[in-house]
């Protein structure tokens, strides 16, 4: 077992009591904890460089840019894009994909053509296409999922080949199932015809190691929150020729070249796309936050989740009652078990669980359509990060298993 | 390890007792009779309820149906129990009274009236489940506006 508990000392707020108990952090898919170098990055940030960035000539604003476009360059390394311009910086991955959503349908969708999505989309996902099809007349479909919370690629194959399709959002791992996608290969089925490719990362970046030429997707969006960075920051990646045939987004600041009364001349991505002053501690606290996981390891990361979840795994499926969803082989799985309790609704069963300190996730985790599939009102969710234990699971199943005894 | 106070004063067995074994459990056809859906969007708690009121303007029969958490389906399953044969006026008033047993805040008038529902006092503890507990009350408001009630 890859053993990352020292790491867990980097962590000030995992060692606390919840409830009378230690605190057992076990929602790191909807946010993840922030280790002391990335809270102190932001303090010195606060205290030495704070000044706004790219319209200063003195020295705090000159170095506040410096910081800011060095973790610009920093995410593409870690990454894998090609230019530095083709990160935007935005406050998340729902961000991200509203401003491909609004800004690339206006340019590139129209009336009667297609966009394909899956049903394992998070409501950001969904509901952003959703609205951008409403506005210009083309439709929606999707790629369902399978009974073992896998995409049904023969659907896939038969949109591409037969429907008007002119993009295709698809979840790189989901939320709710855990499930991996092949988001390489559906990228390439999409290439082949033309089709533009955006894949939701919000799960992936900082769990496993990211290549996005190597997936070959035209954008990716990821929230910096997930991988130890702070809150309300997040990156859209976006092919350069691409992002330069959008129109711009948001108006304002920063945005522009030229500006009269009447008309405005835009700046190329990535700046077409950042108006206003941007969260630049945010952006100092992801640059921080990568520095940390290349400190960890991406690999030892990878290992150390799949490790966890099989170990998980093993001991969930013994609960009586009780039913995971999503692939069963760990291998084509992400660090999370969402399963459900025949004698416990999941609202019911994570109250129990944080009265012995226990933080767990139940509902519908934003994939309401993908809970009705699998005819769950909801299900439980356990998702771990490198800092997370072997004994940390061994409380959960304890607590599970007090759970069972007083709700049967 | 000991399970918290709190926790049991929520999950009270008599809680639980309604929420495996609900009363007045499925639908109500015919003149007379109102349906009202509720549910919780965030969490996806969904109620549906039907009352039927007699020539008296007295609840004749109320049954239900719904899916969620122990607390939003004991909840309902306990309110039809006290519900049944109430006026308007009783309606209203048990109303209220929950409402300030759940939250806290007012304070009961009818003790009697209420009965086991007082059991429910321990969600006060639980702010966050106030809505789950008031779920299929919310609907009987909503239904009584309906018939013109409210």
């Amino acid at each position: 077992m890859t053993d990352l508990s020292h790491l867990r000392a980097d962590f000030p707020i995992l060692h606390q009591q919840v409830c009378g108990n230690p605190l057992v952090y076990f929602d790191n898919a909807a946010t993840s904890q922030k280790p002391r170098q990335v809270i102190e990055a932001l303090v010195h940030y606060y205290e030495h460089d704070n000044a706004n960035v790219h319209r200063g000539l003195h020295e705090l604003s000159n170095r506040s840019t410096a910081n800011f476009e060095a973790v610009r360059r920093k995410v593409a390394r870690f990454i894998g894009a090609e230019h530095e311009e083709e990160i935007i910086f935005t406050r998340g991955s729902t961000e991200g994909i509203n401003l491909v959503a609004q800004a690339w349908s206006a340019q590139h969708l129209k009336a009667g053509d297609v966009v394909v999505t899956t049903g394992m989309e998070h409501h950001s996902d969904l509901v952003s296409w959703q609205l951008a099809v409403e506005r210009c007349g083309a439709t929606l479909k999707h790629v369902p999922v399978l009974d073992d919370g896998t995409l049904d690629i023969t659907v896939l194959d038969s949109l591409l080949a037969s429907e008007p399709v002119k993009l295709l959002a698809c979840v790189h791992i989901s939320n709710s199932l855990g499930t991996i996608n092949a988001v390489k290969e559906i990228c390439a089925k999409a290439r082949a015809r033309g089709i533009t490719t955006l894949i939701d990362g919000a799960q992936v970046v900082g769990h496993i190691p990211v290549n996005v030429q190597d997936i070959g997707c035209d954008f990716y969006v990821f929230s910096g929150h997930k991988m130890c960075a702070p809150t309300g920051i997040g990156v859209l990646y976006g092919k350069l020729d691409i992002l330069n045939s959008m129109q711009p987004w948001h108006g304002g600041g920063e945005m522009i070249e030229t500006v009269t009364l009447e008309r405005s001349t835009y700046k190329a991505a990535p700046h077409r796309f950042e108006a206003g002053t941007p969260d630049i501690a945010g952006v100092i606290g992801l640059g921080a936050a990568i520095d940390y996981l290349e400190s960890v390891g991406l690999d030892n990361i990878q290992a150390h989740g799949r490790e966890l979840t099989l170990y998980a795994m093993e001991k969930l499926n013994a609960l009586p009652g009780l039913r995971l969803l999503g692939p069963p082989a760990p291998a084509d799985r992400a660090s999370l078990a969402a399963f459900t309790l025949a004698c416990a609704h999941p609202h019911d069963l994570v109250e129990f669980a944080n009265t012995q300190g226990l933080a767990l996730r139940g509902g519908h985790h934003c994939t309401q359509p993908l809970m009705k599939r699998f005819k769950a009102p909801g299900t439980t969710r356990a998702s771990f990060y490198f800092y997370n234990t072997q004994a940390e699971v061994d409380r959960m199943i304890d607590i599970l298993q007090q759970a069972i005894a007083f709700f049967s | 390890m000991a399970l918290s106070e709190d926790l049991r004063d929520l999950y009270q067995q008599v809680i639980l007792d309604h929420s495996r074994s609900p009363r007045n459990h499925g639908q109500l056809q015919g003149e007379g009779c109102v349906h009202v859906h509720g549910d919780n969007p965030t969490c996806g708690d969904e109620i549906d309820v039907w009352l039927k009121f007699g020539t008296d303007g007295k609840v004749e029969d109320i049954k239900f149906e719904g899916q969620g958490c122990a607390i939003s389906q004991a909840s309902a399953s306990m309110m039809t129990v006290k519900m049944k044969g109430a006026d308007a006026e009783k309606l209203k008033a048990l109303i209220q009274d929950f409402r300030s047993v759940v939250t806290g805040e007012g304070s009961v008038q009818d003790e009697d009236s209420l009965g086991e529902l007082i059991l429910l006092e321990g969600v006060q503890k639980f702010p966050q489940r106030v809505k789950c507990a008031t779920l299929a009350w919310r609907a009987v408001e909503q239904a009584m506006q309906q018939k013109g009630e409210a």
